[in-house]
């Protein structure tokens, strides 16, 4: 084992006696690089926005931006990191830097390297020009919010991660629609070519705590066995909160989120195998478009830096109600695949939450990967409640599959998240649907039915009294949509 | 054309030029009160020790557990302070308070050789409390009597007799929520003692004046042997007016019993949890209309939500009470207003400082009318602006109304509102789930602090023998782009480029006595502050420039860096040939500039008077779909036109605007202060503390289609070269949003639909507003007598006159 470092704009920087709880955020700064900015501590802001070489789709490489507040610096041994200021000067500005100067895309500034980084990750995107200016992906649902592409390719999800409090964004959207093609000169174009840098297992002690990136699956599985009590980290996008507002603090943090056997997507005939360590923005390239309703889930998933380093078992495993996966998944019929030293087993996702925040999984036994069944169904939709479109978390979240043939409902699995202490499926809604008419009295019968499932509470995002009238009201919005059904390819 | 509003030809004013630390933000250059401490050796880090009830007294507080844990150096109490315990200038924010008086007040604050040991000694410190009983909505404390200072009057006619004599007359009730500020920096503060005991601190302050004030009565020093310095803030909107000199005066404590720098920076759910934020307001009113929907009488009472301590709630209070009227011409007039008392944090200012608040009410109540009067909203407001020969309820008169009939006009026109209202009625009628709005409103604000004492500022201009040229001045950047604005002013006045001037940090020993960047009067007092202190320089160059040139001192120009003869074959000198001249002629090359807002009056305690320079005007237009099913909605496109004079600085005016609009927006629509008003352990907790919960707007609320416009021909007499303010008063265009959502809900129910909306209009807010409207349930308004009648103050309340109207009215009569 290498002895642990970070390449940060260029320089190879050692991480000896960093604890595990230290975040690249920290870490930066300790080093000087104070465009790296605390604002929310929760990767709601993203002021502390940097780029990292992460494997990519369309190239070898591909910059990613990810919040420096959440990750542990641990987490980055051996990769490379850049920041504002490794992207220019005042004297060299970067492209991105000169269109948000020129343009009044800065104010108070505190934000702005952060957004510099996250739109410097947009600027980069391989396939960023192939995409039109109406829709962000091919094969992606056709989407009304055609304003947020520019002519350029860039995808202003891009940025929904970064809050700006002064300019009221116009002028940052200008300067992301302006920007072109990055020089062939440009190094940071250039790296995307070559392959990203090799992960390497990782042991980093400090604070008198251990971070330990195993080198495989049975060395994880191992690792865990003997300490059960061990966290396990995949994106560091749950725990990271955890250690910054609630100050948690772990004896030994185990890393599996580049673990090569939770990193794989399989299409076979009966089903799509998604490793569980793959970010839900690796999970949605991957697809390319494969499952239609997590397309539809994957743009209202928190934001394009938390989906950067957010993993779809993670969001299983952190067991949380209102995690989005779930109830989507729910509506798919997917399954989870455990693996522990034992073997492999699947549990159905309706059978994996026990209690809020517990699930069947064992101490010891990690998530491998998400099953879900094909053919999947036709009549498909993802409906998120929440007080802002671009990155909150749900009140409701509603996951619908159904069949419906000649006119007949044969088919209903609802997917329920926000309305109890565990992601549910909609089984009185499911029952009252499947065999009658899809019609609009059949349905109405039907949504009152749904607006009773679950024990939705009062909270500061929504009353318990909406969130149920929303339960109901996705029923009958989904009706309104699909009056007909049409096909839907699986 | 005053002297102060003529601009030259080939001025720098009114260029658009970036802000001047555009380069320095992109870069992450620029640099923040927290980003010193990492220059800065031997920093101790400090860590508040936060008590979780909404009201008890605290019997005992042991700090011995906290000093046994590793790296804590040292836990500072009440006994500690050496001068007055105190944070504010009313004297009711005790600094350690024996008091809780909130959920989340900090009652000490411990010292670490890093954050991480502040934090564990923090926790380490045992507290035991007496909970006590607690009022924590605006319900509860009107109910319960609990009001503090005064209970000012806006008073014009007879409001009853008005009332007898309308045609219509409705009455009702609101409440509406505060917000946040959520600065991207929090609070920071980084406090350190020089070699001659002086103290130093570094705050990310809009008031360092204020902060230094406080900070010196807590140490018990005078206010020359502390020195505060504001970098740059990141983000301020008024919630750094009053709120850092708590924080900067325990860091500087912490330095003067340690003798190390203290660095206090809070974290997010701290600044949160702990510091003021915009107060929410509750109003009871009632309204006359005559036949035609002419506003004739109005009579209300607002009441805000002030938190624990007075702070800056009784000028915050003037200025709403003072806004009521927003645009619209009322001749009875009765407002009333108190303050309540609850166990929050203390709400402060925040960009409008009571302003939109007032404005609300109004717009509230005209856009709930309009559908019982059977008029559409825009032709009711329209019918009711300001005209010529008008005053406002305190008396002022309404000058350049006109200019606010051609912003509504030029709005009409640019926003095509006529033909896309026709496209909005023909879209809902055949839309039966999803409805569109499209509402206008109107802004118009005053210019000034309400207070005329504070109307002045200062700055001190060096140039140096090589002909660059150093401004200081009172105001502090925020992000507003103030010091790009003095740049120019500077350049215009000594005829230099823009490149030839820099511009230093906000300093109290540069610049003493200064007033808070607030009320949007940074660029007016203290642009109009560094062109005097320019001006001198310039006529004392130009008398150099005169002997050299062959010219009269009157005929000297100073433009584009070069010094010549009015003459069109004058001789050219360059301009730092003129200052070299000058400084071997024993000219001095610095000035002191300083400058008093003329011609302004307030009586507080009557609340009559002209207290504002002028008015700022706005018109906005917007456009917004609602979807049925569930009452989210998107922003389609908004049109506005504001009034910033003859601009300063167009890119820096426009971002103002737009961030202000969107400000707005986000304050009427998507920000959610929620507290717990349960009898559970929770009761007073702020559960919107994070920015997970507490959602700001994103790229997601920015409007698909956004117009901006600067109104033209509209130079201002007797501002900094012709310019006018515009912090503040854009925030209030968002208006127009809420107005829209309000009409699109009402699209729901039957033609002529009146509609309650909740403030902020969250999704779940305007689903219930549609479903009210589709249940035909309509507003809860009252028609006709008695109806909902307003509560009237109480004549024993504290008197509102301040201390520096009291001198002056002694000064007066002696």
């Amino acid at each position: 084992m290498q002895s642990p470092a970070v390449t940060v704009n260029g320089q190879v920087v050692p991480l000896d006696g960093v604890a595990p709880h230290t975040t690249a955020l920290d870490w930066l700064r300790g080093r000087g690089l104070l465009g790296c900015k605390e604002g929310c501590a929760e990767g709601e802001c993203g002021a502390c926005s940097v780029l990292v070489a992460r494997p990519g789709v369309a190239a070898p490489t591909q910059w990613t931006a990810l919040n420096a507040c959440l990750l542990p610096i641990a987490a980055l041994d051996g990769q490379e990191l850049v920041t504002a200021e490794g992207l220019g000067t005042p004297a060299a500005l970067h492209p991105v830097q000169r269109e948000i100067a020129v343009r009044g895309g800065s104010q108070c500034g505190y934000c702005t390297p952060g957004f510099v980084c996250s739109m410097a990750a947009e600027y980069y995107r391989p396939d960023r020009a192939a995409a039109g200016p109406s829709t962000g992906r091919p094969g992606a649902a056709a989407e009304p919010d055609g304003h947020l592409h520019g002519p350029n390719g860039f995808d202003l999800h891009a940025l929904s991660g970064n809050l700006c409090r002064c300019t009221g964004y116009r002028p940052l959207r200008d300067a992301a629609f302006a920007l072109g093609e990055p020089p062939a000169e440009d190094p940071f174009a250039a790296r995307r070519d070559a392959p990203p840098p090799p992960v390497a297992a990782t042991r980093v002690v400090g604070g008198g705590a251990e971070f330990v990136r195993p080198a495989d699956l049975p060395g994880a599985l191992d690792l865990l066995a003997g300490r059960p009590g061990a966290l396990v980290l995949a994106g560091s996008t749950d725990w990271g909160v955890d250690v910054n507002l609630r100050a948690a603090r772990a004896a030994l943090v185990v890393a599996v989120d580049r673990l090569p056997e939770l990193r794989t997507l399989d299409v076979g005939p009966e089903s799509v195998e998604i490793g569980a360590a793959l970010t839900l923005t690796e999970v949605e390239t991957l697809l390319a478009g494969r499952v239609p309703l997590l397309d539809e889930l994957f743009p209202q998933f928190a934001s394009r830096l938390i989906r950067n380093g957010a993993t779809i078992g993670g969001n299983l495993g952190t067991g949380s109600p209102i995690g989005d996966t779930a109830p989507a998944l729910l509506a798919l019929d997917a399954s989870v695949v455990l693996a522990s030293p034992e073997g492999e087993r699947e549990v159905p996702l309706a059978d994996y939450h026990t209690g809020y925040r517990q699930s069947v999984r064992r101490p010891g036994e990690l998530i491998r990967a998400v099953r879900i069944p094909l053919p999947q169904p036709r009549v498909v939709a993802f409906h998120k409640i929440a007080k802002r479109r671009f990155d909150d978390i749900s009140s409701v979240a509603v996951g619908f599959g159904l069949d419906v043939e000649d006119g007949v409902v044969r088919r209903a699995r609802i997917g329920l998240g926000g309305v109890a202490a565990t992601p549910l499926r909609a089984r009185a809604t499911e029952a009252a649907l499947v065999g009658r008419p899809w019609t609009e009295e059949m349905v109405r019968s039907a949504a009152r039915v749904m607006a009773g499932e679950g024990t939705p509470l009062d909270d500061h995002r929504a009353s318990a009294a909406y969130r149920s009238a929303m339960l109901g009201q996705a029923l009958l919005r989904l009706h309104t949509q699909h009056r007909t059904p049409q096909e839907v390819g699986a | 054309m005053s002297a102060l509003s003529e601009r030259p030809a080939d001025a720098v004013v009114g260029t658009a030029v970036p802000h001047e630390s555009a380069v320095l933000h992109v870069t992450g250059t620029a640099l923040y009160t927290d980003d010193l401490v990492h220059r800065t050796k031997d920093v101790l880090h400090a860590h508040p020790v936060q008590v979780p009830h909404a009201h008890a007294r605290v019997r005992d507080l042991r700090t011995g557990p906290a000093l046994r844990v590793p790296g804590v150096v040292r836990v500072l109490t009440a006994a500690d302070v050496p001068g007055v315990n105190d944070a504010g200038v009313k004297h009711d924010e005790p600094l350690f308070p024996d008091e809780v008086m909130f959920h989340g007040h900090a009652v000490c604050w411990v010292l670490g050789e890093t954050l991480e040991a502040a934090r564990l000694g923090a926790a380490a410190v045992e507290v035991d409390v007496e909970p006590l009983p607690s009022l924590v909505s605006i319900r509860d404390a009107v109910e319960a009597g609990s009001f503090q200072g005064g209970q000012p009057t806006v008073r014009r006619g007879d409001v009853e007799a008005g009332l007898d004599a309308s045609a219509h007359v409705f009455s009702g009730e609101f409440e509406f929520s505060g917000q946040e500020h959520f600065y991207l920096e929090t609070h920071c503060a980084l406090a350190s003692v020089d070699e001659s005991g002086q103290v130093f601190v570094q705050s990310s302050t809009q008031h360092p004046s204020e902060t230094q004030e406080i900070v010196a009565h807590v140490l018990g020093l005078s206010n020359s042997e502390v020195t505060v310095q504001c970098l740059r803030m990141g983000g301020g909107f008024g919630g750094k007016e009053m709120q850092p000199h708590g924080l900067a005066a325990v860091a500087a404590l912490g330095a003067t019993l340690t003798g190390r720098p203290v660095r206090l920076r809070l974290d997010r759910t701290q600044d949160m949890t702990m510091t003021g934020k915009r107060h929410g307001f509750h109003a009871r009113w009632r309204v006359g209309f005559d036949e035609d929907g002419r506003l004739q009488a109005l009579d209300a009472t607002l009441t805000s939500d002030g938190g624990w301590s007075l702070d800056l709630s009784e000028p915050v209070l003037a200025r709403a009470l003072c806004h009521v009227d927003n645009a619209y011409w009322i001749p009875h007039v009765r407002v009333n207003g108190r303050i309540a008392r609850t166990h929050k944090t203390s709400q402060t200012a925040f960009r409008g400082f009571g302003g939109p608040q007032g404005m609300l009410v109004i717009e509230d109540v005209l856009g709930r009318c309009a559908p019982l009067l059977g008029l559409d909203a825009a032709t009711l407001r329209q019918r009711n602006l300001y005209t010529a020969g008008r005053t406002t309820p305190y008396g002022q008169p309404v000058r350049h109304p006109e200019r606010l009939a051609r912003a509504w006009q030029q709005v009409l026109d640019s926003a095509d509102f006529a033909a896309r209202s026709a496209q909005v009625a023909a879209f809902n009628d055949a839309s039966p789930h999803t409805k569109r709005g499209l509402a206008i409103t109107p802004v118009k604000f005053g210019i000034s602090f309400n207070l005329t004492a504070f109307n002045q500022g200062g700055a001190l201009v060096h140039v140096y023998k090589d002909g660059s040229v150093l401004v200081n001045h009172g105001g502090t950047e925020m992000g507003q782009g103030l010091h790009t604005k003095m740049l120019q002013v500077a350049a215009t006045t000594l005829g230099v480029p823009l490149g030839r001037v820099r511009l230093a940090p906000t300093r109290t020993d540069k610049v003493p006595n200064t007033s808070a960047t607030a009320a949007s009067s940074g660029a007016d007092l203290n642009g109009a502050a560094v062109k005097n202190a320019c001006e001198q320089i310039r006529g004392r160059l130009a008398q150099v420039a005169a002997e050299r040139l062959g010219v009269a001192p009157a005929d000297v120009r100073f433009t584009g860096g070069v010094v010549r003869g009015i003459a069109f074959a004058s001789e050219q000198v360059p301009w730092e040939e003129v200052v070299r001249l000058a400084y071997f002629q024993r000219v001095q090359l610095s000035a002191a500039g300083f400058y008093r807002t003329e011609g302004l009056h307030w009586d507080s305690a009557a609340m009559q008077g002209e207290p504002f320079k002028y008015f700022s005007y706005g018109v906005a237009a917007a456009e917004v779909e609602v979807d049925g099913f569930t009452g989210a909605y998107t922003l389609r496109r908004a049109d506005l036109v504001h009034d910033v004079g003859d601009s300063l600085s167009p890119l820096v005016d426009i971002g103002q605007i737009e961030g202000g609009f969107v400000q707005g927006v986000g304050w009427l629509t998507l920000e959610d202060l929620r507290w717990d008003e349960s009898d559970g352990p929770g009761r007073g907790r702020l559960t919107t503390a994070s920015a997970s919960t507490y959602k700001l707007p994103s790229f997601s609320e920015v409007p698909e289609v956004l117009n901006v416009g600067l109104l033209a021909d509209a130079a201002e007499e007797g501002a900094v070269y012709g310019s006018k303010a515009v912090g503040e008063p854009p925030l209030m265009l968002a208006f127009s949003v809420r107005e829209a959502l309000r009409q699109a809900a009402a699209a729901f129910g039957p033609p002529g639909t009146s509609v309650d909306l909740a403030s902020p209009a969250t999704p779940e807010a305007v689903f219930w507003a549609l479903e009210r409207a589709r249940c035909t349930e309509g507003a809860h308004v009252d028609e006709g007598a008695p109806g909902v009648r307003p509560d009237q103050p109480d004549p024993g309340a504290p008197a509102v006159r301040p201390y520096s109207e009291q001198v002056q009215h002694v000064l007066s009569r002696t």
